[in-house]
């Protein structure tokens, strides 16, 4: 964790207050709702179809446990019990009561939480990798760059009022568990042949309307340069990107306009002509920035577990759940371990709050005191013993998070669709869950392999479906949920859009549909080959045929 | 006439407003402080400052204020415009104005200006705001002066948290 001091509290302090302020001259009526409406946006508050909606940064991801007790303290207090954990590596609460948000705010304070520029066209929270300081992958810890950029972002005076939002990832592995290709900047981190740390700056990715796989504008750029060249980007999409359309105001279409060379140049003439020594952050800073982070104390333990090894032998339910959910960790003894947040019955991303607190206790017993939300809406315990596995299996078990299903075809990434978002056209969850239980088997499910089902109720993608290797779109068609396939998308290291398989279907169509997609690939699959490489190598004509065979 | 609130010497204050805004199609009165457009000035406005005149351009959110590079050392004020509360152009605008140009004179916002956008104008090296919001000059030293801290150099003269922890 990065430990806040007194001057990052004072800043959270200051926001609460300000916000408390704004919210009493709203309740007074000194401020209209067209008024307050930015204010509010500016601090994480939305007006959903039934309530208002809170939307709280967590910074890269990454709490510890009284952070997260936290949480589900405010879940029980102030929301119905529970919260959704977003692919932003966020939490909303649905159900939140305007006059209590001051409080909720200063609650979250008080744990060095807000809702800064959770939303609002400014620079929102940082994805990080969420195995960060824990995977072998990686070359350096995106999440110090990701605190570089938070510190720098926050309240930016001159990007605070951009044409729309605008979302960065940073990862420093080779797979990408951020799906930077799919930010408006992607930033990578790699070492060149000199052994010098850069980033590969990738820019004008996106999902939405009009999907893009963002192309890379420079392959190598000296970390330390990170913050004069980020500034170069803003100020050329500050300037230049389009007001006119909030459907074409991201920075893609602006990098799609002008196209990549000439972008990219536009941004280094910029970046030439600003003062790099007083734009990028010193040397110090970075060092104390980094030093920031808890140090922590690994034990030295041997590569194998026995007690571990035992328990697995002995229980199916753990060894299933250690072949999905438990990843290799960088020191020997220790893994990383995925909570998936998508049981069958479940709604994706959903945690109650007494599920937050059990994820707490055993981050803070067993889990060196850190907890991360992935992307895909699971939790990570990023630093588990072998040794303790089986323990932490059972307490997650006990509370009916060891679904060992992360990657697999019922780890499905949905959004919150018709049932709470004012723009949705189509239920999302009911679909997730629909699938979910179709292949509950988890025989089958493993049988299958890695397959990322995504699903959106509507175009502005926030369910991820142009890069579902199996892509769910709800459409309204003449007042009826149709659903929209496609197929071959991906956003890790082999970034893709998925492709429209057809005629949208109902919803009670799709699970079949599903089933078909699975059985097809299951006739015809090579060897490892994973269900998106099946689709690249055959492309859409077997899928296609196998779902709209009944309807010729 | 309309008044303004200026910020010198760190204090907010009142002030009343000796420039007539012309429109591009109205007439440039005879005398006295006048604000043009680029295309006005680009046009008339060697005339006027040979004449001994106070001159300001007004700079929509599209125009480029490097434009006005060589002519900010006869200019009495920069009239950057915000055109909507959500339109942030004049930010970068009032930005390179200050850091890049190295203009000192007066940099007014004009538009659509709210006191919440206090701390990010001063930040950017705004010293004059014809507020939109009947807002005054005390309310905007309570907004610009909400937050203790600063994360970010910007073109104002606050040192960033980084230098305070040095």
């Amino acid at each position: 964790m990065y430990r806040y001091d007194a001057i990052d509290r004072e800043f959270l302090a200051d926001r609460a207050a300000e916000f408390r302020g704004q919210v009493a001259r709203r309740l007074a009526g000194e401020l209209t709702e067209d008024q307050f409406q930015p204010l509010r946006l500016m601090n994480g508050l939305y007006l959903q179809l039934h309530a208002y909606m809170l939307r709280v940064a967590i910074p890269y991801g990454s709490l510890d446990s009284r952070q997260l007790r936290r949480l589900a303290h405010i879940a029980r207090t102030w929301d119905k019990g529970y919260g959704h954990f977003t692919t932003r590596q966020n939490i909303q609460f649905n159900w939140i009561k305007l006059g209590d948000a001051p409080a909720i705010l200063d609650a979250l304070a008080e744990v060095d939480l807000h809702a800064i520029q959770t939303s609002g066209n400014c620079i929102r929270n940082v994805t990080a990798d969420p195995y960060a300081g824990a995977t072998a992958e990686e070359i350096d810890d995106p999440r110090v760059w990701s605190e570089v950029i938070r510190q720098w972002s926050t309240l930016h005076p001159e990007f605070s009022f951009l044409p729309r939002k605008f979302k960065f990832a940073v990862t420093a592995s080779a797979k990408d568990r951020t799906a930077a290709r799919v930010h408006d900047i992607g930033l990578v981190l790699r070492r060149a042949r000199d052994g010098s740390l850069g980033f590969e700056v990738i820019v004008g990715g996106g999902q939405g309307r009009t999907p893009y796989v963002g192309p890379t504008i420079r392959e190598h750029l000296p970390v330390g340069s990170l913050l004069s060249y980020l500034q170069a980007i803003l100020r050329v999409y500050n300037r230049h990107g389009r007001r006119d359309n909030k459907y074409k105001a991201r920075i893609k279409i602006l990098v799609a306009a002008l196209g990549k060379d000439e972008f990219a140049r536009q941004v280094e003439e910029e970046w030439s002509r600003i003062d790099t020594p007083l734009a990028d952050l010193p040397d110090t800073e970075l060092a104390r920035i980094r030093g920031a982070f808890t140090p922590l104390t690994f034990e030295t333990l041997p590569a194998r577990s026995e007690a571990f090894e035992a328990a697995k032998a002995a229980s199916p339910a753990l060894a299933r759940f250690a072949r999905n959910n438990v990843k290799p960790h960088k020191k020997a003894g220790y893994a990383i371990v995925e909570i998936s947040l998508k049981a069958h019955d479940a709604t994706p991303g959903d945690a109650s709050a007494d599920q937050m607190d059990l994820v707490a206790d055993l981050a803070g017993r067993y889990g060196l005191d850190d907890v991360r939300v992935t992307h895909e809406q699971n939790l990570v315990l990023p630093h588990v013993k072998l040794d303790d596995l089986p323990a932490v299996h059972a307490a997650l078990a006990g509370a009916g998070l060891a679904t060992p299903n992360i990657g697999l075809i019922s780890d499905i990434i949905a959004c919150p669709g018709l049932d709470y978002c004012a723009l949705a056209n189509a239920r999302a969850i009911p679909i997730a869950q629909a699938i979910a239980q179709r292949f509950e088997d988890a025989d089958r499910a493993e049988l299958i392999g890695e397959l990322k089902i995504k699903i959106s109720g509507c175009i502005n993608a926030c369910g991820h479906h142009h890069v579902g290797n199996i892509g769910i779109l709800g459409v309204d068609k003449k007042g009826e949920e149709f659903y929209q396939l496609s197929l071959g998308g991906s956003g890790q290291e082999d970034a893709s859009l998925a492709q429209i398989l057809g005629p949208g279907m109902s919803a009670d169509k799709v699970p079949d549909a599903v089933e078909a997609l699975v059985e097809t690939y299951l006739n015809v699959r090579q060897g490892e080959e994973r269900f998106l490489d099946t689709v690249r190598r055959l492309g859409m004509a077997p899928f296609k045929e196998a779902v709209y065979a009944d309807a010729h | 006439m309309p008044t303004l609130i200026r910020l010198q010497g760190g204090v907010y204050s009142p002030a009343e407003d000796v420039f007539t805004d012309v429109a591009d199609e109205d007439a440039i009165p005879a005398a006295g402080p006048v604000i043009l457009s680029m295309t006005r000035f680009q046009a008339e406005g060697d005339a006027l400052i040979g004449a001994g005149r106070q001159v300001g351009v007004r700079v929509q959110a599209d125009e480029a204020v490097e434009d006005l590079a060589y002519d900010l050392p006869r200019l009495a004020v920069v009239a950057v415009v915000f055109p909507k509360y959500r339109d942030g152009r004049g930010y970068t605008s009032a930005t390179l104005l200050r850091q890049r140009l190295g203009y000192a004179g007066e940099v007014r916002a004009v538009g659509d200006v709210l006191r919440e956008q206090a701390g990010f104008m001063v930040r950017c090296g705004i010293d004059a705001f014809a507020a939109a919001d009947g807002s005054t000059a005390e309310d905007w030293a309570a907004a610009a002066g909400r937050f203790r801290h600063v994360y970010q150099r910007a073109a104002d003269a606050r040192a960033p948290v980084f230098e305070a922890r040095g």
